[in-house]
């Protein structure tokens, strides 16, 4: 994609006005579902995510059990009226890949052997998508598992860097995402720094994605406060 | 209760190591002692505890639970008990004596039953057991479904709660620690108990309830 086709960057300031390291307001509201275990709603930007987690149940069929741990099976989905053209409805490759990448993202902070022969069931329901949605989901679903009482070491948090006219952003929007140079999304646990996903569209020399990580381990870190507070506001209003 | 309550989320720090043990819902990691998961922190004698405020239930042995017939087999039944996995109570473990393959003639799937929990093996294999006085096969009134953690709270302190409920419905109530809750009396005293309940489960976190739930059961007598 050519990056002349649209000024990204005018004057330190991007397209919607942020500045390359901020990212975009976040509202997150915990146990929205009451048949879920738990549950979250998020909106991040223009995307809207509702996440609701199962569990720990019985993994069946029989075979697929782990006899000395439970296995954590996030499912990301994509509603049709998600994005500007219909997107034809069901599982595709995207988000097959998304829901692997999830799980494997989540599985790193939950104390899995504890649930032997277990499940624990994360639905990712996409509701509006505005570019960084495996992100938003990630960050819904670990406040969901948070809220289903689920023993985890930390709860992860997620963010991405992108590069775009040359500059190292944070929290890219939908037109960075599209014309940028390149987009990093990653999740890490913000206690350990650990990082649990990291994949990479588009090139960085190796000093940017350095840079990159150092930034947007600083905004995994500003959106687990975010997750913080509206987990604790769930109770903390009504502990006298 | 004076003791200041906190409630705190999964990788918050709740203690030293050195200075007290990780007990249930915490771990160690670098001479910290973090939470696991979300709950109410008690810091009480030598261990941090973290009360859940959700979550399932996780049987342990010995607890009386309510459970559900969801299979009969030729030597056994398989009983849904609220947990992650199904229980197992076997022929030898009833009251009763039961020929081979005649399971279904007396539990049959649907059935509830009040059991104990045996033995449960480290890949979780839960067994059950009837042999003792309380456990018995469920024969009238309702079963309520609650949060298992908030059974302690429904039972109270030495049974305050639960004593205060029976003083005022004049029910039978038997309250499972797998978070389910048998009651059997008039229908209008259940309907009764049952709000209750509800009422308990959503208040449980907070400080002086069975002294408010005596004054709501005493003002919904009048």
């Amino acid at each position: 994609m050519n990056k002349n086709e649209i000024q990204l960057i005018k004057k330190g300031k991007r397209i919607d006005g942020r500045r390359p390291d901020e990212i975009r307001p976040i509202d997150i509201q915990v146990g929205v579902l009451n048949r879920a275990d738990g549950s979250c709603y998020l909106e991040w930007g223009g995307n809207k995510v509702i996440v609701a987690v199962y569990g720990p149940r019985e993994l069946l069929p029989k075979h697929q059990q782990d006899s000395t741990r439970a296995k954590v099976q996030a499912t990301y989905n994509m509603a049709a009226f998600s994005v500007e053209d219909r997107k034809r409805p069901g599982p595709d490759r995207r988000s097959r890949e998304i829901s692997k990448v999830t799980s494997e993202a989540l599985s790193g902070v939950v104390f899995t052997e504890q649930f032997p022969r277990a499940t624990i069931d994360v639905y990712i329901e996409v509701l509006d998508a505005q570019a960084g949605t495996r992100c938003a989901g990630i960050t819904a679903a670990a406040v969901a598992l948070a809220d289903a009482g689920i023993p985890m070491r930390d709860i992860p948090a997620s963010c991405a860097v992108g590069k775009v006219d040359d500059t190292l952003v944070i929290d890219l929007t939908k037109e960075e995402d599209n014309y940028g140079q390149a987009d990093m999304p990653i999740a890490i646990a913000p206690r350990t720094e650990e990082i649990l996903l990291l994949q990479m569209d588009g090139h960085l020399t190796m000093k940017e994605f350095n840079t990159g990580l150092e930034l947007v381990i600083d905004a995994c870190k500003k959106v687990s406060e975010i997750q913080k507070k509206a987990l604790l506001s769930k109770y903390g209003s009504s502990l006298s | 209760m004076t003791e200041k309550r906190t409630i705190v989320i999964p990788g918050t720090i709740v203690g030293e190591a050195g200075k007290k043990k990780p007990g249930m819902g915490t771990f160690q990691e670098n001479n910290n002692i973090y939470a696991s998961r979300l709950g109410i922190k008690v810091d009480k004698a030598d261990y941090i505890n973290i009360i859940p405020l959700s979550g399932v239930y996780n049987p342990s042995t010995g607890d009386n639970i309510i459970g559900t017939i969801i299979e009969c087999q030729l030597s056994s039944w398989m009983v849904d008990i609220n947990a992650p996995y199904p229980a197992m109570l076997h022929v030898n473990q009833v009251p009763w004596k039961v020929e081979f393959g005649a399971t279904g003639q007396y539990l049959t799937v649907g059935d509830s039953i009040i059991a104990k929990i045996g033995l449960i093996d480290e890949s979780k294999k839960i067994e059950l057991s009837m042999e003792d006085r309380g456990s018995r096969k469920i024969d009238a009134g309702i079963i309520l479904d609650v949060q298992p953690q908030k059974v302690p709270r429904i039972i109270g302190k030495s049974g305050s709660m639960i004593t205060l409920l029976k003083k005022y419905s004049n029910c039978w109530i038997f309250v499972g620690q797998n978070g389910r809750i048998w009651i059997k009396g008039e229908a209008d005293k259940v309907d009764f108990i049952v709000e209750a309940i509800k009422k308990i489960e959503k208040e449980a976190h907070t400080v002086g309830l069975t002294s408010r739930m005596e004054q709501f059961l005493k003002e919904r007598q009048k």
